[in-house]
């Protein structure tokens, strides 16, 4: 018989966010996807920005004018960080999918080694060319410019 | 009420230190929604958690509710959110935690039956779903099997690994993705899928390639491999569906197609025996 009262214990977005003390690829795809979704925002943005072109020189002006400021700046700059990160870590994941990193399937002994585990280096590399190319787009954003 | 004389534990075992279990109760015929209750258990060097739980039902509080049976990390039953993980009660020692608090909730991404119970029903269906079973193209070699399908131990090697699952839905309540979306089949049933199409006796590879190849199939795990992190057999989901990716891909470019099956060896009777061999003993059932 089908009970009726069960409570939805879904975890939703929030499982995205803080969903228990996982390893550093659970958050590393939550970052992913949050980053993906600031960069179709910003697409929207500039499709919404450059489209304005259409209307003359005035229109652009205007609309142009409407994104300065040191708000639009760091914007801009956590886009740059967004399209670095997940760019990069794009590339793992691609790589991931064809199986490359992860070894071969074999008979599992205690204590496990799970595949995550054996791509690990390459998640860190990731991360640690994100961050460079971070300080390098930070530096060109609020201090060369 | 008073401790089960039953469970003497003052005697036998030395109690190293009292944790409190900070539980989640849910009842679906009193409560709107699920409350924390705390209790205070005594804890003995290797007293698991689900010891820690029967330990309530017997002296606490006889309504508190969870499901459990082998209490040896075998049936899968006991799966529940512990300290910030979907864990096996019965696996997880107490003071291994290294916490004073233990907080204790059922699998999240599951509905709440009542307390720590929670309802299993859609893993069970998904994996029914990509048909966990030797598929042939002679549907009467597995009706009426007449001897053993030849595999050799490296093709066994292959899928052994994906073998080893218990069914216990840790998996799914770690997956980020399945917490935002219940349609998507999930690396439980993801992982099967590869053990079957990967296993030299299956023929039915397009067939379950046809039924995950959907918006809610394979394409859909981006690799957050917390799934493999709390899975308590090794069998490593994650893994699982990023080489099924891989073949799905290879079979669609008809660069690998796996098309027929081993086959049925003959009878063991047809073979000779080696030399000094000796009679197997008479039947005894």
């Amino acid at each position: 018989m089908e009970q009726k009262n069960k409570f939805n214990n879904r975890l939703g977005i929030w499982g995205w966010l803080s969903g228990g003390r996982y390893g550093l690829e659970r958050y590393a795809y939550s970052l992913h996807r949050l980053c993906g979704l600031g960069i179709l925002a910003y697409f929207l943005l500039h499709i919404f920005v450059t489209g304005s072109r259409i209307d003359g020189q005035g229109s652009w002006d205007s609309a142009m004018s409407s994104v300065e400021g040191i708000i639009f700046k760091i914007g801009e700059f956590l886009v740059f960080f967004a399209f670095a990160y997940h760019g990069l870590n794009g590339i793992r994941l691609i790589l991931t999918e064809f199986g490359v990193f992860l070894g071969k399937p074999k008979r599992a002994d205690f204590p496990y080694k799970q595949s995550t585990l054996r791509q690990r280096p390459v998640l860190l590399v990731v991360m640690v060319l994100a961050a460079i190319l971070t300080i390098v787009g930070g530096w060109d954003f609020f201090i060369a410019n | 009420m008073g401790e089960n004389p039953n469970m003497d534990t003052s005697q036998a075992e030395e109690i190293v230190k009292t944790v409190t279990y900070n539980v989640l109760r849910y009842d679906p015929d009193k409560d709107s929604k699920p409350r924390m209750q705390r209790f205070q258990v005594p804890v003995p060097k290797g007293r698991t958690v689900l010891e820690g739980l029967i330990y309530i039902k017997e002296n606490l509080d006889g309504s508190l509710t969870w499901r459990s049976s082998c209490r040896m990390g075998v049936c899968g039953s006991c799966g529940m959110f512990i300290n910030g993980l979907p864990r096996l009660a019965c696996q997880t020692q107490i003071l291994d935690l290294n916490a004073d608090e233990i907080q204790i909730k059922p699998l999240p991404n599951y509905d709440i039956l009542k307390d720590l119970v929670p309802d299993l029903k859609p893993l069970l269906e998904k994996h029914k779903y990509i048909h966990p079973n030797l598929v042939r193209r002679e549907g009467k070699e597995i009706d009426g099997l007449t001897g053993e399908f030849f595999q050799t131990p490296k093709e066994l090697e292959n899928y052994i690994q994906f073998t080893f699952c218990i069914k216990c839905g840790l998996c799914l309540a770690a997956c980020p993705t399945v917490a935002t979306d219940a349609n998507y089949l999930g690396p439980q049933a993801l992982a099967q899928t590869f053990r079957y199409n990967t296993d030299t006796r299956d023929e039915g590879n397009q067939f379950r390639f046809d039924l995950i190849d959907t918006a809610d199939g394979t394409t859909k795990c981006h690799f957050a491999g917390a799934c493999s992190d709390v899975c308590p057999k090794g069998v490593d989901p994650a893994f699982a569906i990023q080489l099924l990716k891989r073949d799905m891909l290879l079979h669609k470019l008809h660069i690998k197609r796996k098309e027929k099956g081993v086959p049925i060896l003959g009878k063991v009777t047809d073979g000779k025996r080696m030399k000094g061999v000796p009679d197997a003993p008479e039947k005894t059932v």
